[in-house]
Order: structure tokens, then sequence, then C-alpha cells
């Protein structure tokens, strides 16, 4: 009964139209021209059985019919044109930024500028990365891929190594773009060395400048940013530093992303590389010293609290910036410069951790672009648990207390003198 | 050439331009150059040189010129300061005419903004002139921490407020981040009391590589609209009215604070924020940073 059986013959005449007893098997069709060429409807064919065993007739255009073509089919992901370029005439290469290991979406944006002006002269796409273990360079639209992790591995920051490392593949492949996210102190760094480089040819004669903060490439011209409230219209040069949404990011094809190998036949300059800049590692900040806009990482808080003492003594063992909530900067408990939300600061942590706050729709907006949202508070039903990534219901102060004494740091009893009162902002 | 004094081995310049107010448009210190500027006047004192490449018979190109020398004050000492104006027309090309110059001034250490507010605006002219000069070049300095003889440690400015530190070979040529310490106000009388000399017997050449481009007033980007990729009117719809909830949380409650805590601490780890045994001394170390 329940098993739904299809006769084979029966829907490959439904199927051809031209079929002489296609009109035997063809459903009755909801609506119609009649002869006279008046639109004739069939009410009973309209709509489908819903869920709950009631008729529903959506007017959307969502196209239910009743006896089920292919529900899988429709719901389906639009999949993505695979293209494969076996032999390319050229190369254009990206340099992502590659962000904390990840493809950014300025990353993806430089790949679809990247597809613009490779797509019609056959030249394939070729990432460079400096990392291993890239993923999501195929959606990305790259053909090739070029891992020079070995080359270029001292340190966090070697500009000299990895501009040498690009320097042997501008010789032995010249590629006819190269494309950097104009970032400072990433891309935009790495992309004005290659530039500098390439713009002193061996004769002495003046090149090609590179065109910076690109945000538009249309017809053979690219539009650059300037100072002073100036664009720069040229045509494009080979080497790109392109602004965030410089282009639309790939998303109808689907590339192979092959990995590469270049023969930079002269293996023995690598050690001849000047280096002039060496890297000593990343500063501890302050976390209270970074501006509130640019902070990583925010313990906020907002009238749930009481206890203020331990509140800043969470702050600092957690070593996150302070933040705070209008109610808690009008009552006098913060200052103003701490406030978060549509008439404080705007900001963009990575983590915000938010502890009494029940989530106005000025502090949501405030911290509309943060990535991960943790809410602390005693009711369930605010706002702020809504939008959080994890919501903990139990009142802020006990939590921030079990927190400082499980990570090693109890606050100390109350000594009047010692513990800062002041916020550091 | 003057000798550099006996307290600063090292001598520092730096290239300063014309700048731009950003609402009111008008003419003044650069906003960034300003900054390098105060960074080698906390450094080098009043020996601070500063340089510029422009057209000499400009009057309001002077007037901005004097607003970097009337940051000559409050160091110690009354000497006013100096100024080399390397003459050249606007079609003219400024890598050039400074590469040649620096390369004859025993500069050592050279500090400029990171990029210009007038002009190409391209954020190059550091890293052509380095390439030229065959010296060092660093970007997005937020402070200089310190400098001998052979070299420079400085502090490079990253995203989300992070720093790193970066040892440098001198010569080196600096690119001052808008993020390093707030300029000092230009005053009248050192601007009176400074010089700005003309150079003499600059070779200057075209700038024929930006012949063929034209400028155009700024247009506003185009704003990216949310496309949705979808064969139906329905799921259209709903994407254009969705109001932009967020996923379902996970959402944590009848736990004990320490339970709580426990949770949270994991989630942090797992998220990799908290690193295992590294926060309690990134604060102590910060707070004896203050001291």
């Amino acid at each position: 009964m329940s098993i739904r059986r299809i006769d084979p013959h029966a829907e490959r005449m439904r199927r051809n139209r031209l079929h002489p007893r296609h009109q035997e098997f063809a459903r009755p069709a909801w609506r119609w021209i009649s002869a006279e060429g008046v639109t004739r409807v069939n009410p009973h064919l309209v709509g489908a059985i819903g869920p709950n065993g009631i008729k529903r007739i959506d007017r959307s255009g969502a196209s239910v019919e009743s006896s089920s073509v292919s529900a899988s089919q429709a719901s389906a992901e639009p999949s993505r044109r695979q293209i494969v370029i076996a032999e390319p005439a050229g190369y254009v290469m990206v340099v992502p930024e590659l962000a904390e290991g990840r493809l950014s979406d300025h990353d993806r944006d430089l790949f679809g500028l990247a597809r613009q002006l490779a797509d019609d002269r056959r030249l394939a796409v070729t990432a460079i990365t400096f990392q291993g273990g890239v993923t999501g360079l195929e959606e990305a639209g790259a053909d090739r891929w070029l891992d020079l992790s070995a080359s270029a591995e001292d340190g966090d920051y070697c500009p000299e190594a990895r501009l040498a490392g690009l320097e042997r593949i501008e010789a032995s492949l010249s590629p006819a773009h190269w494309l950097f996210a104009d970032t400072f102190p990433g891309g935009g760094d790495l992309g004005r060395r290659l530039a500098a480089r390439l713009s002193v040819p061996s004769d002495g004669a003046q090149g090609e400048r590179a065109a910076t903060r690109v945000w538009q490439v249309a017809d053979g011209k690219s539009l650059s940013r300037a100072g002073d409230r100036q664009d720069i219209q040229r045509d494009v040069p080979r080497v790109l530093l392109a602004l965030p949404e410089c282009a639309e990011p790939v998303s109808e094809t689907r590339h192979e992303a092959r990995p590469m190998m270049v023969d930079t036949g002269q293996s023995g300059t690598d050690a001849a590389v000047d280096i002039g800049i060496i890297d000593r590692g990343r500063v501890a900040v302050d976390p209270q010293q970074i501006p509130l806009a640019q902070a990583p990482f925010i313990l906020s808080a907002g009238r749930g609290i009481g206890d203020w003492e331990g509140y800043h003594h969470a702050a600092r063992v957690l070593g996150a910036s302070e933040g705070a909530s209008r109610v808690a900067v009008d009552d006098g408990y913060m200052p103003r410069a701490r406030q978060v939300g549509a008439t404080g600061t705007f900001v963009s942590a990575s983590c915000y951790i938010a502890v009494g706050i029940s989530g106005a729709v000025q502090h949501l907006q405030g911290i509309a672009r943060c990535q991960r949202v943790i809410a602390i508070n005693s009711d369930p039903s605010c706002d702020m648990v809504k939008r959080a990534d994890l919501a903990i219901i139990a009142d802020g102060d006990d939590v921030l207390k079990a927190l400082c004494e499980s990570l090693g740091q109890p606050k100390a009893s109350s000594q009047p003198g010692e513990e800062p009162l002041h916020d550091a902002a | 050439m003057m000798p550099p004094d006996d307290a600063n081995s090292v001598s520092v310049f730096a290239l300063v331009s014309s700048g731009r107010h950003p609402v009111s448009g008008r003419a003044g210190r650069a906003r960034e150059d300003a900054r390098a500027v105060e960074m080698g006047l906390m450094l080098a004192g009043s020996a601070l040189k500063l340089a510029h490449a422009g057209d000499a018979d400009d009057g309001a190109l002077r007037d901005c010129l004097e607003a970097y020398l009337g940051m000559f004050h409050g160091l110690g000492d009354d000497r006013p300061g100096e100024l080399s104006l390397l003459p050249m027309t606007t079609e003219d090309d400024a890598v050039a005419a400074l590469s040649e110059w620096l390369a004859n001034s025993g500069a050592r250490l050279v500090l400029t903004g990171q990029r210009a507010e007038c002009g190409e605006g391209s954020a190059m002219l550091p890293y052509l002139l380095a390439e030229r000069l065959g010296w060092s070049v660093v970007a997005g300095i937020a402070a200089i921490e310190s400098v001998d003889a052979g070299s420079a440690t400085l502090l490079q400015a990253l995203p989300q407020g992070q720093r790193r530190r970066l040892d440098v070979r001198l010569p080196c040529l600096v690119a001052v981040d808008a993020v390093a310490p707030a300029p000092r106000q230009s005053a009248f009388g050192p601007a009176r009391r400074g010089s700005i000399n003309v150079v003499e017997g600059i070779e200057t050449s075209p700038d024929t590589a930006r012949r063929a481009w034209q400028t155009q007033p700024a247009r506003a980007r185009p704003r990216r609209l949310k496309v949705v990729k979808s064969g139906n009117a329905r799921d259209r719809f709903k994407a254009a009215a969705a109001k932009s909830s967020a996923s379902g949380g996970q959402v944590l409650s009848g736990l004990t604070p320490d339970q709580a805590a426990e949770k949270l601490i994991d989630y942090l780890r797992k998220e990799k924020i908290l690193r295992e045994e590294k926060t309690p001394s990134i604060s102590e170390e910060a707070s004896a940073a203050d001291q």
C-alpha cells in the first residue's frame, strides 16, 4: 500500500510530448487555455495536501505538484559546474590573506576578480599559499595551487623570504597578473614589495606601477582609489592590490585546485636571500589599552552585575577588554568610552561575553559583527540569549567568581586601596 | 649635511607630504605624516630632518610644510626645524628625486606616513625608494622601541589591536601607521623660525607611467546586495524577508556556578580564545609593562 509503484513505460510516455499516447498519461493541467483563448482553471487540481491533511494553495510561485515530481531535486543545493583547465595559456596568481588559516570573504572576492581576468583568456587561476592544509580553494575558484610553505617557514613575518619565493615563480611562469589583498601588514605589504621589485627592469627604465586599492575591474580598465577623493582609471596592470568587495565571489562553478610544483632550477640561491627584517614575535598588549572597536575579546557587563570588583577581576584573569551596556554606564559603574551599542562603540570582537545584559536592540546592533557571542544571564527568554552561540542561564556574579576560581586566580578578599577601582580607559 | 649629534648617532629623516582634512578638505598636515614626524621628534629631538619633493613656488604647499616645522617645540632646546625641499613639478617622479637625494644625505632611518592623502596615494613610495636604494622597508609601524648603530627595534601594528616586534637592519624606511601616538600641535612661532631650504642640483625626470591614467572624482562604491540564487520565488522571498536571527545557539540552564564556569572555559579553550597556560602571564606581563 505504502509503496508507490512506477510504470516506466507510462513515465516515458508522459515525459515525451510527441508520443502518440502522451495524452492518456499526461496529468491534467490545473490551468490551460481553452479553444476560445480563455484561461481555464480547474480548482480541484490546485494546491497540495499539507502535512496535517488539509489542502493548501500556495500562490508564492513555488510549484508544489500534488503527485510529487521529485522533492529531492527541488530542495537540493544548486550544483556547481566543474571546470577543468588542462592546458592553460597562462596564469593569474592570487595570494590570499588566509587570516587564521582560513579563506576570508576578502580572499573569495580576490578569486572572483581573478576569474574575471582569467576566464575569457583560458588562464589558470593559481592560489599561492605559505601554509599547507588550506581548504575550500576548489569552491573559491582556484585551478591550481602552489604551496610555498617549505620556502618560507622561518617565523611569522618574513616578507623577504616570501618575496624571493614569488620572484622564482615570476621567473619560471611569468604570470599574466598578480593579485593581492590590500591589507596591512599582510598582502598589501608583500604585494607592494613584489610590485616594487618588478617595477625596476634590468635596463633601469621606469616600469609599470601596480594598481593599489582596486575596487572595480571592468572593460579592461581598473578603478583604484587614490588620495584626495579621486579615482584612477587605467589599463589593468600586472600587479593588483584589491580592496574587499572588488568582485563577486565564485558561486556557480567548481575548480580543481590541482597542486602544482614549480621547477625553480636554481635551488642554491635559497640561502642567499638577504634578510633585513627579523620577526621577534607577538608582544603582549594590555587588553584595556586596545581601542574597544578593535578588541578581539570583550567581557561586557550590564545591569545584572552586582559585584563590580569581581567583574573587573574576571576581565583581568581572562585577559579580556571591558565593555558595558548603556545602563551600566548611565549608573556610573563604567566610563562612557566603554559603552557598546548604537550610542557607544560598534565592536568587532571574535568573542564577546555578555554578562547580565538582556540585549536591547541598540546593544545587539553594536555587537552585530562579533563572531561568537556568549551570554550569561538569569533570564532564559531575553534577546541576548536568543542571539548567543552559547547561553548560560545563571547569575553572572556567581559564574564569574567560579570562573576565576577554576582558572586558579580567585579574587582576594576585599583589600581597599590595592585593587584599582578605576577603569584603564 | 650636518654631522649627527653625539647623543643621536643615527641620523633620522622624515618625509612629509601635503595633506587634506577629511571633512573640510582644507590643506594642512597629512595625518600619518604628522605621526611620523612626532615619532621622529621623540626619537631624535630637534636633530630630525624633514624632506619634501614638490613645487618650490607653490605658496599653499609652503604653508603646509610650515605646519610640520611648527611641531619643533617642547624638545629641550630651541633649535628650529629644517626642511629640505627638492624642487620638481607635479608631473615629475618624486621617487627619482628622493632616492638620489637620500642616497647622498647620510640618512639611516627614514620615517614617513603610510599613505599620502593627495595625489596617487598608493603607499608605494617607501617600497620604490627601498628598492632603488637597496634598503630595508617596513610598513604599519606603531612605535619605535630602540635604535642602535646597526639596527632598530620596532613595533608593528596588526589587526585587532595586536602588536609584533621586529628587528630591522639599518638603513631602513619606516612607514608609520595611523595607530601611532598622536602628533603634537603645530605652533605658529616654531613654524616661523623653521627654515625651508630649497636643494639645488636635483635632476628630475617626468613620471611617464602616470600619463595614460585618467583621474575622476571618486564614486561611491556600490553596496553589495545579498543575492539569493534559487529557482523559486518562495525561497527568494523568504531570504529577502527573513530577520537575521541567529541560528539556535546552545542554551545551558540549571547548572551550578562551578559547572557553568567549566562549560564556559571548555568553550573558550575549544575556540582557542583562552590559551592553556598563558592567560595569567599575559595580564601580569601587561600590568608589569604599564608600571
